[in-house]
C-alpha cells in the first residue's frame, strides 16, 4: 500500500526543534571572536548631514571600526537604485543609519554609537503621499534620473514619483456614458510594520581569498549573493550565504539591507566575523515597512448593477526609498479592479517618495491595500443601485472569457472559480439567514464582505531549482533554495516529491536551512510562489530520478523502461506488479552477482522559470504580468458597542480556490494566520508620526498587535480548481489570506455604524471621529 | 556620564535543575546571559524591552520575561528554560496540534503555558487568556494555540481568574 | 542591551540601604534603588538614564511583607502586582493591578516600583489615594509613616536617598463597595486611555483617575461635583470635567477629545454602579 502523501495533514520536519528551543535561527549561531556592529540612526526625517564626529565613539575601548557613508559610496535598490546603506549627505527618514560601529562586545559598540555626533541641517519634510505628489512639493531625490534602473520602473525627475504604472482599457467616455450610477471614494491606510517576532540580524566575514561568507534572516538568500556581488564587485561565486529558519517575515525580510551593513562592517575590520541585530525599535523604523496607500476611485455602473467604468488613482507611500515598493504599486495597478469584470478602466499607480520609512514587500503584496479601496467603493455602488452586497460581486465577478486591466484573457485554468467562491462563503457564513445588521440594544452585529484576487507579479524569468539525491537505504535528500519562514513550505515540498515518487514521505530529509553553495537557486521565497516554483523543479527532478531508476532497473529486470513503474519502494513490472526490484538496490548502481555494476548513485536534477509572462506596455498596461491569480471571497462579523465604540471581531471566513490543497492544516493555518494579521493591522497598527516625522510609536507596547484570545471565529473553506502548470494543480495560498480582512473588516463596520469608515487602522477612535464628524 | 567601567559579579543559579556559576556584568539580563554564556539559545530575544514574552522563562516556578530582569537577579534562583521542557505536557500539546509556524515565539507560550499548568491545572479560559496575553504570536491566529492549550487543562467551570499561585 | 555598566547591591536590611544609597552617591556613582526593576532596564537599555549603581530592596524583609497588622493592612514595596492580586487582601487593589502590563510582567513588577516610576500613569497608586492609605518611607533620617497625600502629589515625592518601604491600608477601606475601569486604545494589554477606580464610602462617592492627564490622581473639587445631590447624573460629569487638574492627554494611545468621550462614559459607569443605596 502506498502512503498517499498530497492532501494529507503531515506533520513539519522541524517539529522537534521547534518546540524544544533547540531550532537554530541566525542569532542563535555563535562563534569565538565574533564581533559586534551597531548602528547611529538620524533623529530626522529629512536633513542634510554638516558633519559627523566620530572622535568620542573611537574612545570607548574595544571599538573596532566607524564608519559613515563615505566609507564606501554605493547605492543600492532594486528595481531602482537610489539607497546608500549608510546616509551620504542627506538623512530621508528617522532612523536612517548614519553611521556604523563594529566592537568587541554587542554593548560597547551599542555605547560608542551613542557617541557619534552629526550636525544636521533640518530640510522641509514630506509628510504624506498627498504632500508628496503636489506641485509644490520639496524634492526628495534630486537626481532621480540618474539612478541606475534594474527591472521595468518608471520614475518622473524633478518630482516625487518612483515609478508610475498606467492602466488604459476600453474607452473612458464610453464607459461614463453607460453608466446610470456613479460613485467616488478616497480610502487611505498608513503605513504599518510586518513585526515578525524574529528581529532582523545578518553576520558577514570576508576569508583571506576574498570569499564573502553571510547568515542573515532573509526570504531572499540568492538576491543576496547578487546584491553584495553587484554593489562590491565581488564575484557571483565568491559570496555564499546561509539563510537558517527565519523566525517570521511576511515580506520585510526579501529585502537586502543589513546585509549591505553588515557586509562593510566586516570589510571595516579586515574581514573578521561580524553580527549585526536590530533591536525591536530599530526593527521598525529603520529596516523597512508595510507600505501605505491613499487612493481615490470613481465607479460606474448600470442600473442593473454592472459595472462598466472604473478610474482609479493610487498613490502609495513608498517612503524615503524605493525598494519593492515601486513593484508593489505595479502590482495594484494589474489587478486594481479586484477582481470584476470591467470594460473600461484607467488607473494611475503611483509610488511616491515621502519623509517616512522605506516600504518593502508585505504579505499580499500592494492587494490588501488595493482591496480596501475598490472593495469600500463596492459597497459604495451597491448602496447606491440598491443592491445587496454580495448581489453586485457576484454579477460583476470575474471569470473566464473576460479580460483583467492588463488585457489578459482569463480561462478556468488561470483565474479559477470566484462565484464558487461566493457562494460557499454565502451558505458558510448566513448570509441570507440573518439580516446584515443586527441591533441588540447598544450593541450592534453586523457583516462585512469582499472579494479578492491576486497574480504574483514576479519577474519574468523568476524560476526555481531542485535536486533529489537518494541515499544508500533508499531514502531521499532533497535540495531547494526556498527558505522555511514558518509557512511550512519545506515539508509540504517533501510531499510533493514523496507523492511523485509513490514513497513515504517520512523517507524523504529536507534540511532546515537553505545554503546558496549548495542548494540550486529559487527567486526568492516570495509571492507565494515556492510551491509553484520550486515545486515544478522538484517533480522535474524526481521524473528525472524516476527515469535513472527505470533504466537501471530495466537492465536488472529485462524489461523497457516503459514497461516499469517505481512506488512503494520498489521498481516493478507494470503488469505483474510481483515482478521487481527494490529501490535500495539500485540506488547507489546496481551490483549483480559477479561484481560487476551499472548506474550509480541516483540523483535527479529539476529546474523551472515561468514561462510566457511579458512586461507591461508603459502607455496601457498591456502584458502578461503572472501566471495564475488566486481568487476567494471574506467576511467579517463584528459586534459594536455603540456606546464607546469598541468592537469584538466575531467571525472571520475565508472560501479561496486553491487549486489543490497539499497539506489541510497547513493551508488553513497559512490562511488564518494571515487573516489574523489583516485584522490585527485593519483594527490597530500604524506608525505615528508627529509634526517633524519622527514615529512615536516604536516599540510593541504602543504599536499593538492582536493577542491570544482576541481571535474571532475562524471559518476556512478552499475550492479546488486546478491551475494546469501548477504542481498537482495548486496555486499560490500563503498571503492571500490576509487579503480582503482590512476591507471586510471596515465593510462590516461601516456597515454596523452606518457611516462609512474608509481609513485604517480602524480603532474605537476613528470610528468615534467618523460619527462625531458626520453629526 | 555613564560607566564604562564593566561592573562584573560572580552568580550562581540552578538552570534546568544543573548549578552552575557564571561572572556576569550587573548590566546584563537574564535573557542575555542564558544565550550567551550558558549557550541556552532556545528563549529568545524579540523586543528586550518586556512587551512580547518570546524570553519567558520561569524563575523558581513563575512565568517572568527574562529581558527585564538581570542576571545578578538570578543569583542563588531557581532558573527553568525551554531547554528543561521536554517532558511537559504543553510541549506534546503543540506538537500534536502543530500550534507552531515559525517557531519563535514558541518556547515563550510553552514555557508561560507551563508554568500556568504547574500552578493552576484546572486554569478556565479567562485564566489562561489573562496570562497567555503575555505572549505575541505574529503568525498565527492563536487558533491552534488554544486548541493545544485546552488539551493539557482541566477547567472547573466555577473556578475564578487567577494570577498568581502563591 | 543596556549600553553602559553600573554596580549592583543588594542590602538586606532597611538602614544597610540607606547608608549604601549616601556611600554611593558621595561617590558620585549617581545610585538608585531597584525593586522589580522593569523600568529601570527598559530605560537604561533606551540609554534615557545613566545610574553609576543600583542598589536591590527586594532582600530587605520588610519590603516584603503582606499582612494585617491590628487594623491595618501593610504592603511591602517589593510585594509583586500578582502577588497582590493573587493574595487579594485587597480587592480594589487587585483590580487596579491585574490590568496593569501583563502577567509575566506583573510576575516581576512591584507595587513600589509601579508607584515610583516615570512612566506616568502609576495606576497602583488610585486605591491608595481613595483609601488615605499611609506611606512607610526610609530616609538619612530614618523612618517615617505620612500619608499618601503628602507624598504622592502627580508623582511620589521622595528626598534624594529615600525609598519607599510599605503601605499601610484601614482595614474598613478593605470591604467598601467600588468600581475599576481601565479603557485601552484596543486590546486587553496597554497602557490606558482612562483607569478610574472608584469607592464609596458614608454615601459618598471617590475617585481617581490615571491616563488622563499626565500623572494620576485623585481631585477634592471633582468629588464635590460628583456628590452634589442638586445635579443630575449628566450635570455632574459636565461639571466634572471642567475640574481636571490639568490639560488631557494626546498621545499614542488616543487624543484628548476621545479621551474626554471616554472618561465622561467611564465616570456615567462608575456612577451607575455605586449611586444609590
Amino acid at each position: 500500500m502506498i502512503r498517499q502523501a498530497v492532501g494529507k495533514s503531515v506533520p513539519r520536519k522541524e517539529t522537534w526543534e521547534k518546540v524544544t528551543g533547540t531550532a537554530k535561527y541566525v542569532d542563535d549561531i555563535s562563534s569565538p571572536g565574533l564581533l559586534h556592529a551597531k548602528i547611529a540612526v538620524s533623529p530626522h526625517a529629512h536633513a542634510k548631514i554638516k558633519s559627523i564626529d566620530l572622535s568620542e565613539a573611537w574612545k570607548i575601548p574595544g571599538v573596532r571600526a566607524v564608519i559613515t557613508g563615505e566609507y564606501f559610496p554605493v547605492l543600492t535598490g532594486s528595481p531602482l537604485a537610489d539607497r546608500p546603506p549608510i546616509a551620504m549627505d542627506t538623512v530621508r527618514y528617522y532612523g536612517e543609519p548614519v553611521a556604523l560601529v563594529v566592537a568587541d562586545q554587542e554593548y560597547i559598540a551599542e555605547m560608542a554609537s551613542l557617541r557619534i555626533n552629526v550636525e544636521y541641517e533640518l530640510l522641509p519634510v514630506v509628510h504624506s503621499p498627498l504632500e508628496a505628489y503636489q506641485q509644490d512639493a520639496p524634492i526628495i531625490h534630486q537626481h532621480l534620473a540618474a539612478y541606475k534602473r534594474h527591472e521595468e520602473v518608471y520614475p518622473e525627475p524633478g518630482t516625487n514619483i518612483a515609478n508610475r504604472t498606467k492602466i488604459r482599457k476600453g474607452n473612458m467616455d464610453e464607459g461614463w456614458k453607460n453608466s446610470d450610477h456613479t460613485i467616488e471614494i478616497r480610502v487611505t491606510l498608513p503605513q504599518s510594520d510586518h513585526a515578525a517576532m524574529e528581529l532582523r540580524c545578518s553576520k558577514a566575514e570576508i576569508l583571506p581569498d576574498g570569499k564573502v561568507i553571510i547568515y542573515s534572516t532573509s526570504q531572499s538568500p540568492y538576491v543576496i549573493r547578487r546584491a553584495i556581488s553587484q554593489s562590491f564587485q565581488i564575484p557571483l561565486h565568491k559570496v555564499i550565504v546561509h539563510t537558517p529558519l527565519v523566525g517570521g517575515s511576511f515580506g520585510g525580510k526579501s529585502a537586502i539591507q543589513m546585509e549591505y551593513l553588515v557586509f562593510l562592517a566586516s570589510r571595516a575590520v579586515g574581514g573578521r566575523a561580524v553580527k549585526l541585530a536590530n533591536s525591536r525599535e530599530l526593527d521598525m523604523i529603520s529596516s523597512p515597512v508595510h507600505i501605505g496607500l491613499d487612493a481615490r476611485i470613481k465607479l460606474g455602473c448600470t442600473h442593473e448593477g454592472n459595472i462598466v467604468a472604473a478610474e482609479i488613482l493610487h498613490l502609495f507611500d513608498g517612503g524615503a526609498y524605493s525598494d519593492r515598493g515601486v513593484v508593489m504599486s505595479r502590482a495594484a495597478a494589474v489587478d486594481c479592479t479586484g477582481p470584476y469584470r470591467i470594460d473600461n478602466v484607467h488607473c494611475d499607480s503611483l509610488c511616491m517618495y515621502t519623509n517616512h520609512p522605506y516600504s518593502t514587500s508585505f504579505r499580499g503584496f500592494g492587494h490588501p491595500e488595493l482591496t480596501l479601496a475598490i472593495e469600500r467603493a463596492m459597497d459604495l455602488l451597491a448602496d447606491q443601485v440598491h443592491l445587496d452586497p454580495l448581489e453586485i460581486r457576484s454579477r460583476n465577478a470575474i471569470g473566464p472569457g473576460d479580460t483583467t486591466p492588463t488585457q489578459t484573457i482569463l480561462d478556468r485554468s488561470n483565474v479559477g472559480d470566484l462565484p464558487k467562491c461566493i457562494a460557499k462563503l454565502k451558505t458558510l457564513i448566513h448570509w441570507d439567514d440573518q439580516p446584515i445588521k443586527q441591533i441588540d440594544g447598544h450593541l450592534i452585529k453586523a457583516k462585512g464582505i469582499c472579494c479578492f484576487w491576486k497574480n504574483s507579479n514576479t519577474p519574468t524569468d523568476a524560476g526555481a531549482g531542485a535536486i533529489v539525491i537518494f541515499n544508500p537505504d533508499g531514502s531521499v535528500n532533497l535540495l531547494c533554495g526556498a527558505v522555511e519562514i514558518g509557512q511550512g513550505t519545506r515539508t509540504a515540498l517533501t510531499q510533493l516529491l514523496a507523492e511523485r515518487l509513490r514513497m513515504d514521505d517520512r523517507m524523504i530529509q529536507i534540511s532546515t536551512g537553505v545554503n546558496t553553495e549548495t542548494d540550486p537557486q529559487h527567486w526568492k521565497t516570495v509571492a507565494s510562489r515556492s510551491m509553484f516554483l520550486v515545486g515544478n523543479a522538484v517533480l522535474k527532478a524526481a521524473d528525472d530520478a524516476i527515469e535513472q531508476l527505470k533504466n537501471t532497473a530495466s537492465i536488472v529486470l529485462g524489461f523497457s523502461p516503459a514497461e516499469l513503474n517505481v512506488g512503494g519502494g520498489r521498481v516493478y513490472f507494470k503488469n505483474r506488479p510481483d515482478i521487481g526490484i527494490e529501490v535500495e538496490k539500485l540506488v547507489s548502481g546496481y551490483k549483480f552477482p559477479n561484481g560487476n555494476t551499472i548506474g550509480g548513485q541516483v540523483i535527479g536534477r529539476g529546474s523551472y522559470a515561468m514561462p510566457n509572462l511579458t512586461l507591461l506596455d508603459p502607455e496601457t498596461g498591456k502584458g502578461n504580468p503572472g501566471p495564475e491569480w488566486t481568487v476567494g471571497a471574506q467576511a467579517v462579523e463584528v459586534e459594536l458597542n455603540t456606546r464607546e465604540y469598541t468592537y469584538k471581531i466575531v467571525k472571520a471566513a475565508t472560501v479561496m480556490d486553491a487549486g489543490k490543497v497539499i497539506n489541510p492544516e497547513f493551508a488553513r493555518s497559512q490562511v488564518t494566520g494571515g487573516m489574523s494579521m489583516g485584522l490585527s493591522f485593519a483594527s490597530r497598527e500604524a506608525f505615528l508620526f508627529d509634526q517633524s516625522g519622527s514615529i512615536l510609536n516604536t516599540q510593541l507596547r504602543t504599536y499593538k498587535l492582536i493577542r491570544y484570545g482576541e481571535q474571532p471565529e475562524y471559518l476556512v473553506d478552499f475550492i479546488e480548481t486546478p491551475y494546469l502548470e501548477g504542481p498537482y494543480g495548486l496555486r499560490g495560498i500563503g498571503e492571500h489570506g490576509v487579503i480582503g480582512m482590512p476591507a471586510a473588516l471596515a465593510n462590516s463596520l461601516s456597515t454596523a455604524v452606518g457611516v462609512a469608515i474608509n481609513q485604517l487602522p480602524i480603532t474605537p477612535e476613528l470610528i468615534w471621529r467618523a460619527v462625531h464628524d458626520s453629526v | 556620564m555613564p560607566s564604562y567601567v564593566p561592573s562584573s559579579y560572580p552568580i550562581g543559579l540552578q538552570v534546568n535543575g544543573e548549578w552552575r556559576t557564571i561572572r556576569v556584568r550587573a548590566a546584563d539580563t537574564l535573557l542575555y546571559v542564558l544565550r550567551e554564556s550558558l549557550g541556552l539559545t532556545g528563549s529568545k530575544s524579540g523586543c528586550d524591552n518586556g512587551d512580547c514574552g518570546t524570553c519567558t522563562i520561569l524563575v523558581n516556578g513563575l512565568p517572568i520575561k527574562s529581558c527585564i530582569m538581570l542576571a545578578v537577579e538570578a543569583d542563588g534562583q531557581h532558573v527553568t528554560t525551554i531547554e528543561g521542557l521536554i517532558h511537559s505536557p504543553v510541549l506534546q500539546a503543540f506538537v500534536q496540534k502543530q500550534a507552531f509556524q515559525c517557531g519563535y515565539c514558541t518556547p515563550g507560550f510553552i514555557v508561560n503555558c507551563h508554568g500556568l499548568l504547574s500552578i493552576h491545572p484546572d486554569a478556565n479560559e479567562e485564566t489562561i487568556r489573562i496570562w497567555l496575553e503575555s505572549n505575541i504570536c505574529r503568525c498565527m491566529s492563536y487558533e491552534e494555540i488554544h486548541e493545544a492549550v485546552k488539551t493539557v487543562f482541566t477547567p472547573k467551570n466555577a473556578a475564578k481568574p487567577t494570577a498568581n499561585g502563591s | 542591551m543596556i549600553p553602559f555598566d553600573f554596580e549592583y547591591y543588594k542590602p538586606s536590611s532597611i538602614l544597610e540601604a540607606v547608608e549604601l544609597f549616601r556611600h554611593l552617591l558621595a561617590q558620585g556613582k549617581n545610585p538608585v534603588y531597584f525593586s522589580g526593576g522593569t523600568e529601570i532596564i527598559t530605560w537604561a537599555r533606551m540609554n534615557a538614564i545613566h545610574p553609576g549603581a543600583v542598589i536591590d530592596l527586594k532582600s530587605i524583609p520588610e519590603c516584603n511583607v503582606m499582612t494585617f497588622q491590628e487594623n491595618n493592612l501593610v504592603i511591602g514595596s517589593c510585594v509583586t502586582l500578582s502577588v497582590l492580586s493573587a493574595v487579594n487582601p485587597f480587592p480594589l487593589l487587585s483590580e487596579t493591578v491585574i490590568d496593569a502590563a501583563d502577567q509575566t510582567a506583573r510576575n516581576k513588577i512591584t507595587i513600589g516600583g509601579n508607584i515610583c516610576g516615570k512612566i506616568y500613569y502609576r495606576e497602583a497608586v488610585l486605591p491608595l489615594l481613595l483609601t488615605n492609605s499611609r506611606i512607610v518611607i526610609a530616609g538619612r533620617r530614618g523612618m517615617k509613616e505620612v500619608s499618601i497625600h503628602k507624598v504622592f502629589f502627580q508623582q511620589m515625592r521622595l528626598e534624594s536617598g529615600e525609598f519607599l518601604v510599605q503601605i499601610i491600608t484601614d482595614r474598613g477601606y478593605l470591604s467598601l463597595p467600588f468600581v475599576h475601569f481601565k479603557k485601552r486604545q484596543i486590546g486587553n494589554v496597554g497602557y490606558p486611555l482612562v483607569t478610574l477606580a472608584a469607592l464609596k464610602k458614608d454615601h459618598q462617592i471617590r475617585t481617581a483617575y490615571s491616563g488622563v492627564c499626565a500623572f494620576p490622581f485623585r481631585s477634592i473639587e471633582i468629588e464635590q461635583v460628583l456628590n452634589d445631590p442638586a445635579l443630575s447624573r449628566e450635570e455632574k460629569i459636565e461639571q466634572a470635567i471642567v475640574k481636571l487638574p490639568a490639560p488631557v492627554l494626546t498621545n499614542a494611545e488616543g487624543s484628548a477629545d476621545y479621551r474626554k468621550f471616554v472618561l465622561k462614559q467611564t465616570m456615567s459607569e462608575a456612577l451607575s454602579m455605586l449611586e444609590g443605596g
